[in-house]
């Protein structure tokens, strides 16, 4: 509730508005300069080539294997990370929620000092960790396990390993949020009411949690189809990402036109799954903001 | 405890510390005699630390990280937390929207921004510059800040600023006074959040930054497309020590509590 809404003076409301986008002004100048006019510049760029209009940026979808292979990839890293991380944040946040206030305290800690950890500091300990004569190798062959070391890195393995550590704290942040929301009684009711705890849990807890797997789901999907840094690192040239592809059309071949056309098409895929996921949660919510 | 329970202790466990060995593992790497990064060291020595203390090249990278990292926070800080103000004040549609836009930096994909902060410095000659430096991270700061204080406003009481200003207070001062010292936690998380997120930033840096005004990161991403350089697990020691003792001072922060007035 805003401190007008009890004042009707129309005076006062118009002051209020006015003190409401001056205080907006410095920051949308900011993510106007730097993000919006240069989203812009770039749809116009990916449709013109020689001071022309042209769709052959986009055409190359169609016609260049490369491009969708890349596209191809990258989907399916994300569709591998998001259920990685599903899979392995769910416990976590259901532990942690249902712990003692110490021990989520504790549990909460171990996945947030990671989260607040350099994205390449992270992509270079997996490197150290996965490759050859790594600690990962000569762990398995001092026990026998293998024989050779295995190929972890330089690969797409080493780049979903390092990607689904790095997103993890991002799946079980939203989910530990609503989990904390689910009140106890509930499914004591369940319990007491006859039903496994196998049962409760599938159709109490469980149900009561999808939004927060929603939310986690979508920024761990999203996250992933515009990273760059672990599969730079650690796919060996051989792990093509959407991201990789924007960069090395401008480094390399300075190709602006086929670099913006990626870039919007990357763009309208992430804002196609959020527009997807706003049915079932708002925005705001997804990113914290509520 | 049933089994069941065991088992998934016994899980949570073993993935956590899966979570943290790759965050721990570069601490006893950096301290190695060694040039290769075996584990255990062979031996153990500062050689590397060395290294990164006697390099010019790195000293001026982390000069130029460090100034941008506390530049662009503090101007973040201010910024968003006159936005989320603002955000918080009005049920507008349009104002609704503006959020959006202004949390935009966090699900653009990260080289987009680069490639798009690129074409608009290339174009006013803001490449390699430190203030380029600054004005991107400042935006990619910006949604940290807002969604930190916002959720530090929306526990707070907004009757308490009517009565500040009915007994003659005027806004500004309303605010520094009365609204500020209670959602301080939260401007101080944003604030360390903006910090640590320029701090880390990579994408955009190597896009945007060069010559003397290389960050950190960038500088570090170049030499491990290279080689294994185990100058870099030192530095990767020292931003981790930086990360930790960030999340400490957000909890400390979060757990004293705001002080009832600010005139004392």
């Amino acid at each position: 509730m805003s401190a007008s809404s009890t004042d009707p003076s129309l005076a006062h409301k118009r002051g209020e508005q006015r003190l409401v986008l001056l205080l907006l002004a410095p920051s949308l100048a900011v993510v106007g300069c730097l993000l919006i006019v240069p989203l812009c510049w770039l749809v116009w760029q990916s449709v013109r080539q020689d001071g022309a209009f042209t769709l052959a940026h986009y055409a190359r979808f169609f016609s260049d294997a490369v491009y969708w292979t890349t596209f191809l990839q990258t989907f399916r890293i994300a569709f591998i990370v998001t259920a990685a991380t599903v899979l392995l944040g769910y416990p976590i946040a259901y532990v942690a929620a249902g712990a003692s206030r110490r021990w989520s305290i504790f549990i909460l800690a171990m996945v947030i000092l990671p989260f607040w950890t350099s994205v390449l500091v992270r992509a270079y300990a997996w490197l150290i960790l996965l490759q050859r004569r790594g600690l990962v190798n000569s762990v398995l062959t001092d026990f026998g396990l293998i024989q050779n070391p295995l190929a972890l890195v330089n690969n797409e393995l080493g780049t979903v390993i390092a990607t689904v550590h790095i997103l993890l704290p991002f799946m079980v942040l939203p989910l530990y949020a609503t989990m904390q929301k689910i009140p106890a009684e509930l499914t004591m009711a369940g319990a007491s009411l006859g039903g496994t705890p196998f049962y409760v849990f599938t159709r109490v807890f469980l149900p009561l949690s999808l939004p927060g797997v929603v939310a986690g789901m979508v920024l761990v999907f999203v996250l992933t189809l515009g990273f760059y840094i672990t599969p730079e690192l650690l796919g060996g040239g051989r792990t093509y990402m959407v991201s990789m592809l924007v960069s090395r059309n401008i480094e390399v071949y300075n190709e602006w036109g086929a670099a913006s056309s990626i870039s919007i098409v990357l763009l309208a895929c992430v804002f196609l799954v959020f527009r997807l996921a706003s049915l079932i949660i708002p925005f705001e919510r997804i990113m914290g903001a509520r | 405890m049933s089994l069941s329970r065991i088992i998934l202790y016994v899980v949570v466990g073993l993935i956590l510390v899966w979570l943290m060995v790759p965050v721990l593992i570069i601490v006893p790497m950096s301290f190695s005699g060694a040039r290769f990064l075996a584990f255990p060291p062979p031996s153990w020595s500062l050689r590397w630390y060395e290294a990164y203390l006697e390099s010019a090249a790195w000293m001026q990278a982390t000069r130029v990280s460090l100034i941008l990292a506390v530049s662009s926070a503090i101007i973040a800080t201010v910024l968003g937390t006159a936005a989320a103000y603002a955000l918080n004040l009005s049920t507008s549609r349009l104002v609704r929207s503006l959020q959006v836009v202004l949390l935009l930096p966090l699900v653009v994909p990260i080289v987009i921004t680069a490639v798009g902060v690129f074409l608009v410095y290339a174009n006013v000659g803001l490449l390699a510059t430190m203030s380029g430096l600054i004005l991107a991270n400042v935006m990619l700061g910006l949604p940290f800040v807002i969604i930190s204080v916002l959720t530090g406003l929306r526990k707070f009481d907004p009757a308490q600023e009517m009565v500040s200003r009915s007994l003659g207070m005027n806004r500004l001062r309303t605010f520094f006074i009365v609204t500020l010292p209670q959602i301080r936690p939260s401007v101080i998380s944003g604030l360390l959040f903006a910090f640590i997120s320029a701090l880390d930033e990579t994408v955009v840096a190597i896009f945007i930054s060069g010559g003397e005004y290389q960050t950190l990161t960038k500088r570090m991403f170049t030499a491990l497309r290279d080689e294994i350089d185990p100058t870099i697990a030192a530095i990767s020691t020292l931003l981790t020590a930086i990360s930790f003792l960030m999340v400490i001072l957000v909890s400390l922060s979060a757990r004293t509590a705001p002080r009832k007035n600010a005139d004392a």
